[in-house]
């Protein structure tokens, strides 16, 4: 679904990713993993179009997006949770869902999927009029994640959701990512928490300082000495 | 008491104005973080289209008034275009030169084709009547500028927080990278600010025009300065911030004139801005948080 050949990404001189290869099969969940500044952040930003890569190229269901303007490609079917939720903070729980919608024009469809995101997080129907920027760090993920759900995405980018969050919410969102996919999105999920996202995932890329060392299955991965010695605290 | 409220009545309908200006400066302030300098001379603009209009095309007030709002709103789009979005990823200091320029360019240009000479806005577009109400004078005028002000700044409101554009305004205004997530094209929202700032601004000329009876190519400084001022006052970004404080500067000046003298009112204007600067920055309505729209 999914293809990046052999991209490099820059900031001014720093090669923040070097001939970088991933797949993403449709309806599984990859996850990228890798510590602190590997470079997970700016292959998602250079899928999603915010950065652009210096060769290479990135292909989504045969469409070549490597060049595609940012909303072009929201408008395919990749939406993002991005880095830090990064909700609007004084628009209303609503109004963000509705901004998550923006592309759309299926008045009825647009509202029956915002039932079904109220379904999925309770919380934020009981919220539903107040400001996001009051909301906990677990609501702000939860409104992220149903923000990004609003584009009906086929393909779902999303940025360390454990981040900063309690163990049982933690557990939450990773039970919530597995039941968006089962219901046909494909997830692209880039963590720190490696036990988290291995446990969920199907395939999984291990990036160190912007490069893949290591690929293979969930399970593989979760088995291998080097990924339990520097990611797995074991 | 009389008296007082004399200069009230007053002052709403030149606050009104000014408000109607500062609109301009904080949208575009909240969404480029850019003093757009060049602001007062589209108000300029708006009223010469106005002027012509009616001098010219024979229109009433309100065809004159949507023309000008037409007319600017292009014209807006046009140098945010040209000017300022080709510098989008530089220092503010070049926008800010940028901006400036572009405002003596309007102002030059218009002298240029139209001279400097001010010219007499067309009493019989809108024969004046007043009323003596309780002892106060109210004409047609004074109502006329703040009905439509008013009505103005309630659609504003209307487009900010109901409409797909607005919502998208004020998302690319509080985190322009999540923005582009949800597929809003910030290219296109900040034309949309400018159009709608621009629009409002030439409202606010025709309205100038209609006050003070005469017209200038220089007519767009002080205004645009006191409306600036005005937009600091409430919070620069925050769209209920500009109409409380273009109310507040417009009484403000009115108050100085009538029981002062009116060759300060300038100067109150500027010892506003410092004082703002010296003792809450963020202005009125401002949070110590940088918040937006
Ligand atoms: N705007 C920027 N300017 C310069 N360098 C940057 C910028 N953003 C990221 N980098 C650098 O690029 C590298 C990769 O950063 P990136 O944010 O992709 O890492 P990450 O894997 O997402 O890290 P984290 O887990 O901390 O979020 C880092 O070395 C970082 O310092
Ligand atoms: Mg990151």
């Amino acid at each position: 679904m999914l293809n990046i050949q052999g991209i490099d990404v820059y900031y001014g001189a720093i090669h923040a990713l070097k001939n970088l290869s991933l797949d993403v099969e449709q309806g599984s969940i990859v996850t990228l993993i890798g510590a602190n500044g590997a470079g997970k952040t700016t292959t998602l930003k250079t899928i999603s179009g915010l950065l652009r890569s210096k060769s290479g190229a990135i292909t989504f269901k045969n469409h070549d997006i490597t060049r595609l303007a940012p909303e072009k490609i929201v408008a395919l079917g990749i939406s993002q949770v991005p880095e830090g939720r990064r909700v609007f903070s004084t628009m209303s729980v609503l109004e963000n869902l509705e901004t998550g919608a923006y592309l759309r024009r299926d008045k009825k469809a647009i509202a029956s999927d915002m039932e079904e995101v109220f379904t999925r997080f309770p919380r934020l129907l009981e919220r539903k009029k107040q400001l996001a920027g009051t909301l906990s760090g677990g609501e702000q993920q939860m409104l992220a994640i149903g923000r990004a759900l609003m584009a009906r995405p086929e393909l779902m980018l999303m940025d360390e959701p454990s981040m900063g969050l309690a163990p049982l919410l933690v557990k939450e969102i990773f039970e919530i990512i597995k039941e968006i996919n089962s219901r046909g999105t494909t997830i692209l999920l880039v963590e720190q928490n490696a036990h988290m996202a291995l446990s969920i995932a199907h395939q999984a890329y291990v990036i160190e300082t912007g490069e893949i060392v290591l690929s293979g299955s969930a399970k593989e991965l979760m088995n291998s000495e080097a990924v339990k010695k520097a990611y797995l605290g074991g | 008491m009389v008296e007082f409220m004399q200069q009230m009545v007053n002052g709403l309908s030149l606050g009104a104005i000014y408000a109607l200006i500062a609109l301009g400066y904080t949208m575009v302030y909240g969404i480029i973080l850019l003093i757009n300098f060049a602001h007062g001379d589209i108000m300029m603009v708006g009223a010469y289209v106005g002027f012509f209009s009616i001098t010219m095309l024979g229109s009433n007030v309100f065809v004159a008034l949507l023309f000008a709002m037409l007319a600017c709103a292009a014209l807006g789009v046009l140098i945010e275009k040209i000017a300022y979005r080709p510098l989008r990823n530089s220092t503010r200091i070049a926008a800010l030169i940028t901006a400036i320029g572009a405002s003596l360019f309007l102002e030059y240009v218009t002298i240029f084709f139209l001279t400097p000479e001010q010219r007499v806005f067309p009493a019989e577009a809108f024969p004046m009547h007043q009323y003596q109400i309780m002892g106060l004078y109210i004409s047609n005028k004074d109502i006329f500028i703040i009905v439509l002000a008013v009505v103005l700044m309630v659609l504003l409101q209307y487009i900010v927080k109901r409409t797909r554009a607005g919502k998208a305004m004020r998302a690319v205004s509080l985190d322009q990278e999540a923005a582009v997530l949800m597929g809003i094209s910030v290219d296109k929202t900040i034309s949309f600010t400018f159009a709608l700032g621009s629009a409002l601004a030439a409202a606010a000329g025709v309205l100038i025009g209609i006050y003070y009876g005469t017209i200038n190519p220089l007519m767009g400084i002080i205004p645009g300065l006191k409306a600036f001022v005005a937009a600091v006052l409430g919070g620069i970004g925050i769209i209920p911030g500009a109409m409380v404080g273009g109310f507040l500067m417009g009484i403000l000046e009115t108050m100085v004139s009538g029981y002062g003298s009116s060759m300060y009112r300038d100067a109150v204007a500027f010892g506003v801005l410092i004082l703002i600067l010296l003792i809450k920055p963020t202005g009125i309505f401002g949070r110590n948080e940088s918040e937006k729209v």
